[in-house]
């Protein structure tokens, strides 16, 4: 962009009527020089690595590919494939759309919940209880201790538990079980789910202006479920369309912890979802235009449910 | 802006609270609590659990007669392996120091226009930015991965760091902290002759230090968990997060040396948290997203 600044010098501005609209672009882009100047490494390799890749990845959904043959176009194919003739897909739609309906309403309201809760303790003990809810999504791949608390045999946790108090005589395989793996996942899910949207929440709540609520006392806000509604929540939108942007994202991505406890790929699918199955055929069967064609599909899934959610929020409080 | 935050700070308004439901509130918040510690303090106890312990029926949740012992074994495996742990931790550290700085520099250079000025594309491309925290990563994974081995950055610790420099969230919450900088200030030194590279390097960035950890606290983790994905093949190019993933793979015998390395992993990032968390909350009280 820096090649077309040395455009159009003084004279014409004397003559500013004849300007023409190309050169007050240029104009402006020669004042903006040093902006794009700043903002180019980090453009060039988010255009590079993140718009670029969506923008091939759309259209990679229209071919045949194997990296090792030329890409073949095949129409439709793909998706009609998809959908029509891929029964673990659909398996692994309906678990996705699970944990997008379950896991990511309930983990984006305990984000709120505890956040708002935490805000009324006394500052030292608030950093402590942020501290543990916080800590489970940033302590890494911490999450195998729930292998151990949901192992197979005895020595596991939850049925050394169960079977001590007498619940059940022998181990559940909960990780091998159909019936539990999915419901599991889901726990260990929403574990790691208090992040970035939870501590958005927590600051949010601590700028809400004070004099509002003494305001809304004298406007006849009767208690904190009117106070939570009526101010608490309008003034702090913008956080709750951020986290609800991280939480929903995070739900219909669910893939890491998928593997890790259940296994890749998980009994009968049970765990399977849209990423997993992405990385079946992405980086297993090499067949680059189909995993391109569910790429496709997850974006519009999550870029859907995402402007969806901030519509709806933009109701909150009125 | 802290002196703003203090005064907003625990006021009292204390009106029409009452005490059963606060009460509740408090012993619901408690009984998530534990749920949320447990797991973390049971890997405590459990790196420091002699064999004997980790494997009683029934099961024992702290840890009676603390040792050592599997840090001992944990070095001594790492020291007869093939490649030295000190690789690993070496390769972890690159990534992750290389990473997180990187990005907080170009994060920052790129926000600070964005959030300052109007210009022809700004307003595009932040909506581009805020348009790409709405999917993840996985979105691009076949793509990125040709375009890996397009520039030859396959099995390099390249194909970790650089796309990594570029995570949108980081310049999202830069660019809205970065908002409330005084524009008084930045003209003051416009008047004075700096020039804009002077005012973002001497003027934004120590303003928005509370930022920079707070890029820290998110980029950190995700680095510091890399286990190389499909990208590295060597081993001695591979993370510490990977080297874990083998020894767990050892099985029941090599349970004690697991715990311990998981705890190593765990202790890191948390640390870190607990040190910068009073920035991380200054950064996140300006994270919210205009529609």
């Amino acid at each position: 962009m820096q090649m077309e600044t040395n455009v159009r010098p003084a004279k014409e501005v004397s003559r500013p009527v004849r300007l023409s609209r190309l050169a007050r672009i240029g104009k402006e882009l020669n004042r903006s020089k040093h902006y794009y100047l700043l903002m180019s490494p980090y453009m060039i390799i988010f255009f590079l690595f993140t718009v670029i890749p969506v923008v091939l990845s759309l259209g990679l959904s229209f071919f045949y590919f194997n990296m090792l043959e030329l890409p073949r176009f095949v129409g439709w194919q793909n998706y009609s494939r998809l959908f029509l003739n891929d029964d673990i897909f659909m398996i692994a739609l309906k678990n996705t759309l699970m944990f997008a309906v379950i896991t990511g309403p309930i983990s984006y309201l305990a984000c709120f919940i505890f956040a708002w809760i935490i805000n009324e303790l006394s500052p030292k003990v608030r950093a402590f209880m942020t501290l543990i809810f916080y800590a489970p999504s940033i302590s890494g791949n911490v999450f195998f201790i729930w292998l151990i608390i949901f192992s197979g045999d005895s020595y596991g946790y939850m049925n050394g538990f169960l079977m001590k108090a007498g619940f059940i005589l022998e181990p559940i395989q909960w990780l091998l079980d159909e019936k539990y793996i999915l419901p599991i996942v889901m726990i260990v899910q929403l574990w790691l789910s208090l992040g970035t949207s939870f501590l958005a929440f927590i600051a949010g709540l601590q700028t809400v202006d004070k004099t509002l609520i003494e305001a809304g006392t004298v406007d006849g806000i009767k208690n904190r479920w009117q106070e939570l509604w009526y101010i608490t929540l309008p003034s702090m939108r913008p956080q709750l369309m951020f986290g609800a942007v991280m939480q929903i994202t995070a739900s219909f991505a669910v893939a890491d912890i998928s593997i890790a406890l259940a296994g890749f790929p998980s009994v009968n699918y049970a765990a399977h979802t849209i990423v997993t199955h992405l990385m079946d055929f992405g980086t297993i069967r090499f067949e680059m235009g189909y995993a391109s064609a569910i790429a496709t599909v997850l974006f519009f899934l999550m870029i859907g449910s995402n402007k969806l959610t901030q519509r709806m929020l933009r109701k909150v409080g009125e | 802006m802290v002196l703003k935050m203090m005064a907003v700070f625990r006021t009292p308004r204390k009106l029409n609270r009452s005490f059963a439901v606060s009460l509740m509130l408090f012993a619901f918040l408690a009984l998530f609590g534990a749920f949320m510690a447990l797991p973390l303090i049971y890997a405590v106890n459990n790196a420091f659990k002699p064999l004997d312990e980790l494997f009683i029926f029934p099961p024992r949740f702290f840890v009676v007669n603390p040792t050592m012992e599997n840090f001992y074994d944990l070095f001594a495996l790492m020291g007869s392996s093939w490649v030295p742990l000190s690789r690993y931790i070496a390769n972890t550290l690159l990534i992750t120091i290389v990473g997180t700085a990187g990005h907080i520099l170009l994060a920052s250079a790129a926000a600070y226009p964005l959030a300052k000025y109007r210009f022809p594309g700004s307003s595009a491309l932040f909506s581009i930015v805020v348009l790409s925290l709405m999917f993840s990563p996985h979105v691009t994974a076949i793509p990125n991965y040709m375009m890996m081995s397009w520039l030859g950055w396959i099995n390099t610790h390249a194909s970790i760091i650089v796309p990594s420099l570029a995570f949108p969230l980081g310049l999202f919450l830069m660019k809205q902290f970065m908002e409330q900088i005084p524009d008084a200030l930045l003209e003051a030194a416009k008047i004075d002759g700096a020039s804009e590279y002077r005012i973002y390097w001497s003027i934004v960035m120590p303003n928005v230090k509370p930022a920079w950890l707070t890029l820290m606290i998110l980029q950190f983790p995700m680095l510091w968990g890399s286990d190389g994905g499909s990208f590295i093949y060597s081993e001695n190019l591979k993370t510490l997060h990977y080297a874990l993933g083998q020894i767990t793979l050892g099985g029941i015998a090599r349970a004690g040396v697991g715990a311990a390395v998981a705890l190593i992993l765990m202790i890191v990032p948390i640390t870190l948290f607990v040190i910068s968390q009073s920035s991380v909350m200054q950064t996140m009280a300006t994270s919210g997203m205009k529609d």
